[in-house]
């Protein structure tokens, strides 16, 4: 299967291990994976702030890079949410539009479009999951505490799958880390508390590692971590999903 | 002003009493996710709410005539107020004629969107609220922090200290049985004194021109049980079609707001009882503006259970008094800037958009949809600051250019390796209170174009 890799602007200039532990994956799932080489930021921190009027030149760049992908998967569901909810191109609509109905966060990509539980990863640690907003709530990766629903966790599910690995669920499973793009540093004081409050509610179990499907969430709370002089670690899913013994 | 980034980096700085702020109303989170997982209709609930609330308010012109009719034939007054001056003259006007002097009122959110207090008090006219919550912040002349819950900023020494200024109570003494037995008695003369009675509305029923009244403490039953004359007053949003609509409100309301199965009191007002004068003011102040905004009208559904305040990360560690409003919290984020779009623009960003207050809501408003939409609105109307504009521009000048995006990524990580005082000073608000990433000499691109790239 063809798959067009996205990899958002944070993660290639500061989490490249991220991409590359998505692309290993992917290709070890079978996809003939490219990576566009043109691609810059979903326009994300734009839109949240109330500027999405000027996220054009990212918008139409974005579908530059990935018309002509049968699928376009990233490894952050924030900016997948963002591209499926707000992604425009008025000269190309229909290249858009096709990117909004086949781009996909890479834990729902795994299991709802390969249709695969095959993960062959071995990772011998204590993990807590942290659940990121955007890809819960905005995505549906999991079930929320709000609503009466059946309970189901994609990313659980697959972590699941890794060989050694020891997953906590923190308290208040699914509460917001704080991060929230722009907020992080309009809304600092009460950002960096609410990260504060997640960690210690992870690190209440002991975990050597948080992971989550958002890198942005866990360069937030490893800011945090860094600072304590914490011995956590944060690790996107994909390189947990990705390690080998 | 202050906004409420700078109130709330106020409020943290006391990390103790915020845990505890935090933790008491997750506490109330909890109870309302306990008391809707005993009902396997809940989702179904929500929905049917949603859908009577829409209804009613594509029909609101037909529906409010219908209860204006209905209250009319029951010998209930009806007055119309198209924002919050003509509300209180309304009001001021009844207790001039009658020349009353001893008023009571339980809780009504629209009273203090329209500082009902204030204005009366300046008329040289005394209100006593009379839910015990709205009490203690009245005795403090501060404003109410929560619009279930008025005292929760709260704690019971400061509740003991009040009392100790204000109904003498013995210093220092905390317990609650001992200080709620002063409010109860302080309260009772007030009741059995007074002669007006003021209550907000939950529900207004068109069809039989009913009104409810819910409360836990009882205070709306027993202020217009003794006065003379009871005026309720409602935002024209509380208006429901039928009675029958009630079994579905009744059993989100309580739910949604405290986790109880339902209100203590849940009081239906149809006519006045022999004696009694019964009058309803109905008032836009707004309303009509918000119902014209397709993006922004649902939020005119709002039950006011405050779910979304005790489920927002944000509002749990920020406090009432950040908002800088009566109506605090998510909600209350996306109606204020219907009022004045300038003052409060600052809340629309008091939120990660995390999405739980729309997931919380009983009567599915999409407040964090909202939130983000108004985002928009307000930055057209320039109302977002220079800063964050000028950085946007930035931002999107160097995005939206592949070439300069990898130009200034690799000059911002060189940076980050060899000069990383740049970046970790105090006036890099990241920096603050978190390190920055650490800086690796390859991005992604660059190592898949050595490695990978055919």
């Amino acid at each position: 299967m063809k798959v067009g890799l996205f990899i958002p602007c944070y993660i290639d200039q500061f989490y490249p291990q991220v991409g590359q532990a998505t692309l290993s994956l992917l290709t070890k799932l079978g996809c003939e994976v490219v990576f566009p080489t043109d691609q810059t930021c979903c326009g994300q921190p734009m839109a949240n702030s109330g500027f999405a009027a000027l996220s054009g030149a990212c918008d139409q760049n974005f579908v530059r890079n990935f018309s002509g992908c049968a699928y376009i998967v990233g490894p952050s569901g924030s900016c997948v949410l963002h591209v499926k909810e707000h992604l425009k191109d008025e000269k190309q609509p229909e290249a858009a539009a096709h990117i909004r109905s086949h781009i996909y966060e890479l834990t729902e990509f795994i299991l709802d479009i390969l249709k695969t539980e095959a993960i062959q990863a071995f990772f011998p640690y204590k993990v807590g999951l942290h659940n990121s907003c955007h890809g819960q709530r905005g995505l549906g990766l999991s079930s929320l505490s709000e609503r009466v629903l059946p309970v189901f966790s994609k990313p659980e599910r697959l972590l699941g799958k890794v060989k050694g690995i020891q997953l906590f669920k923190p308290l208040r499973n699914d509460e917001c880390c704080g991060f929230g793009g722009t907020f992080s540093v309009f809304e600092e004081a009460v950002s960096v508390k609410m990260g504060k409050d997640r960690i210690a509610r992870h690190e209440a179990n002991g975990v050597d590692v948080i992971t989550g499907v958002d890198m942005s969430c866990l360069m937030h709370l490893e800011g945090i971590l860094k600072r304590q002089g914490s011995r956590t670690r944060v690790m996107h899913i994909a390189e947990i999903l990705n390690a080998e013994a | 002003m202050k906004d409420h980034a700078t109130l709330a980096a106020g409020f943290i700085q006391d990390e103790k009493r915020t845990n505890w702020h935090d933790e008491t109303l997750w506490f109330v989170r909890q109870k309302r996710d306990k008391a809707a997982h005993t009902l396997p209709e809940w989702e179904q609930l929500r929905e049917w709410a949603s859908q009577i609330k829409n209804h009613a308010l594509s029909r609101m012109d037909f529906y409010l005539e219908q209860f204006e009719k209905n209250a009319l034939a029951n010998g209930v007054k009806v007055h119309w107020a198209a924002d919050a001056a003509e509300h209180n003259r309304i009001i001021h006007a009844i207790i001039k004629e009658k020349g009353i002097t001893r008023i009571v009122k339980s809780k009504s959110m629209l009273t203090e969107e329209c500082h009902l207090n204030h204005y009366l008090e300046e008329k040289g006219i005394e209100v006593v609220d009379t839910d015990l919550g709205e009490r203690i912040v009245q005795f403090r002349k501060e404003p109410p922090s929560h619009i279930v819950l008025p005292a929760i900023h709260l704690k019971k020494k400061d509740v003991s200290d009040t009392f100790h200024t204000f109904l003498h109570t013995e210093k220092g003494n905390n317990d609650p049985v001992y200080l709620t037995r002063a409010a109860r008695q302080h309260l009772r003369e007030k009741f059995i004194a007074s002669e007006l009675a003021i209550t907000g509305v939950n529900f207004a029923i068109a069809e039989t021109g009913g009104l409810v009244v819910c409360t836990n403490e009882g205070n709306a039953d027993m202020g217009t049980h003794a006065a003379a004359v009871h005026i309720a007053c409602m935002g024209f949003e509380k208006l429901i079609p039928k009675a029958e609509h009630l079994s579905v409100f009744l059993r989100l309301l309580a739910r949604s707001a405290t986790g109880q199965p339902v209100t203590t009191y849940s009081s239906h007002f149809h006519k006045p009882t022999p004696g009694q004068e019964l009058h309803v003011v109905i008032v836009d102040n707004g309303r009509s503006a918000i119902l014209g905004k397709p993006d922004f009208r649902n939020s005119l559904k709002c039950i006011r259970c405050a779910a979304c305040f005790n489920t927002c990360p944000v509002y749990r560690r920020s406090g009432g008094f950040s908002y800088h409003t009566a109506v605090a919290g998510p909600i209350g984020s996306i109606l204020n800037p219907n009022f004045d779009p300038k003052k409060y623009a600052d809340l629309l960003f008091a939120s990660s958009l995390c999405g739980s207050c729309s997931n919380v809501c009983p009567v599915k408003i999409d407040i964090h949809d909202q939130l983000w939409k108004w985002r928009q609105e307000l930055s057209k109307a320039g109302h977002v600051g220079f800063m964050k504009k000028i950085m946007m521009k930035g931002m999107a000048f160097v995005l939206g250019r592949p070439a300069l995006y990898r130009f200034s990524g690799a000059t911002a990580r060189w940076v980050l390796r060899y000069m990383p005082f740049l970046g970790k000073h105090r006036l890099n608000p990241w920096y603050k209170g978190r390190e920055l990433p650490e800086a690796p000499k390859q991005s992604f691109r660059d190592w898949y174009l050595q490695n990978k790239k055919k």
